[in-house]
């Protein structure tokens, strides 16, 4: 054991290493929330599309569940590329993240809106409301609280899959690490430091979820 | 006044009404009863569109529920409708399951639509579990919750699917008293049930349903007490 701990210019680079991680969560949160939109069309799609949608759904949740996520964020950064489409490292994360997510989302949801029982839509119906009303007042409601649980962990899982951005050149969080413990050596202690963050924002998450539960769920 | 002519519905090959007519006056109570399968479900939904029909035609105050141009939403406003299954939506309290339907169909403001609730809730005894989420009310009170919600769009009909038919029998009380004040009010009601005291005390005619077939329908005391058909008389000797 000769090797010597130098925390110091670690400790000097925190608050870039910090702006690092608000990146990683602004992205992660974006994928989501694009993630979540597009996931439920797909699981609509899946469920009452026409057949053309629906195939194309199917294999969009095919695809994002059953390849790396590397092979889906590098299609969107070297595969669009070859195309003549350039995407920048942030947007290419962004897309892979949000391809990713409302593959994993479309599929719980799909399940959520099986739990929900065929007799809430006649209730529904039966008091003169529109499909369209049914389904945003009574059924996704219900379906968005069956998910919930799943939908926090997709994006625990977001923050984490976004390292990957490192890997296609993007400055979030492992990208910067990785740049600053390229320049003194001291990869330990960096990316000892940037588990922490990470760490740190994962439990901000679950913490952030479970108070907003108890808000939003009280039946 | 509910007018049903030839109606015939099939489930892709099973055919499982076989051409009904019927008429339903303003202020009738009609009790359906009849052996499981035998179509009175599905004869309710063909009566507010929750079901497509084959054949036939069905008439409420005039206008054909069918027909493409009918504004079926608006329809349903006048037909309240309580399920077997206790279904009130379980994400709202009792007064916004009341409230929804008056505000977000009929456009009441925030204010009215609570203030119809919180009268129908009290109408049907639930006045002191406003604030309850449906998980904390008994299968009688979420029953009671489904007729106060159906109430709330003042319909001129109600058609009650075996409205007691899931819950425990110390339950079937007061659901059936609930059912009752109604049709003492004067609200025109068809249900179908298999409470044949209610069926014998409270309506003024009941049918029996044999098959897809209205086999005989007349006033209780002839079903109960001398009915023409041999399908019926085994039916009630059956469930008595
Ligand atoms: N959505 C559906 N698809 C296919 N068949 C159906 C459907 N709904 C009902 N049926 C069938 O239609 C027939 C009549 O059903 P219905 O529910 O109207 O009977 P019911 O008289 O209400 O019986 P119960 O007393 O059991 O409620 C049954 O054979 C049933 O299996
Ligand atoms: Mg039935």
């Amino acid at each position: 054991m000769d090797y010597n701990f130098h925390w110091r210019p670690v400790f000097k680079k925190l608050p870039d290493l910090l702006e690092a991680g608000l990146l990683t969560l602004e992205v992660a949160m974006l994928s989501m929330i694009i993630g979540i939109v597009i996931g439920l069309l797909l699981a609509i799609s899946r469920m009452s599309g026409p057949k053309p949608l629906r195939i194309f759904a199917t294999t969009w949740v095919e695809l994002a569940r059953n390849t790396p996520v590397l092979f889906q964020l590098f299609f969107f950064g070297f595969g669009l590329g070859a195309f003549g489409l350039h995407l920048s490292p942030y947007l290419i994360v962004l897309v892979g993240l949000s391809f990713n997510n409302a593959g994993y989302l479309a599929e719980n949801f799909r399940g959520g809106f099986q739990a929900v029982p065929d007799t809430q839509l006649r209730a529904a119906r039966s008091l003169g409301m529109t499909a369209t009303q049914t389904y945003i007042r009574i059924i996704i409601p219900q379906v968005l609280r069956i998910v919930y649980h799943p939908m926090t962990n997709q994006m625990v899982w977001a923050v984490l899959m976004s390292s990957l951005g490192m890997l296609v050149g993007f400055r979030e969080l492992s990208g910067e690490t990785q740049f600053f413990a390229s320049q003194t050596y001291r990869i330990f202690e960096y990316f000892a430091m940037t588990a922490l963050i990470y760490y740190v924002i994962v439990k901000i998450v679950l913490g952030v979820s479970k108070l907003a539960a108890r808000r939003l769920f009280r039946y | 006044m509910i007018e049903i002519k030839g109606l015939h519905k099939y489930f892709g090959e099973l055919h499982v009404l076989k051409g009904i007519d019927l008429n339903v006056a303003k202020g009738e109570v009609l009790s359906v009863i009849g052996s499981s399968g035998s179509g009175k479900s599905t004869l309710l939904y063909c009566i507010n569109g929750l079901e497509s029909i084959q054949q036939g035609e069905v008439i409420v105050d005039g206008v054909s529920v069918h027909e493409k141009s009918t504004d079926i939403n608006k329809l349903r406003q006048n037909l309240g409708m309580v399920f077997q299954q206790w279904n009130s939506f379980p994400h709202l309290t009792s007064l916004e399951n009341v409230a929804l339907a008056p505000r977000i169909v009929k456009g009441k403001s925030k204010s009215e639509a609570l203030a119809i609730a919180e009268k129908q809730l009290r109408h049907v005894g639930l006045g002191d579990k406003l604030t309850n989420y449906p998980s904390a009310l008994s299968g009688g009170q979420q029953q009671r919750l489904a007729i106060a919600r159906a109430l709330a769009m003042e319909p001129e009909y109600m058609l009650f699917d075996e409205a007691t038919s899931a819950l425990d029998p110390e339950l079937v009380g007061e659901v059936l008293e609930t059912m009752r004040m109604l049709a003492e009010e004067g609200m025109t009601m068809i249900c179908v049930t298999h409470e044949m005291g209610f069926a014998r005390d409270v309506s003024d005619r009941v049918a029996y349903f044999h098959q897809g077939i209205m086999e005989e329908i007349g006033p209780p005391e002839q079903i109960f007490g001398d009915a023409h058909s041999e399908h019926t008389r085994k039916f009630l000797a059956n469930v008595r």
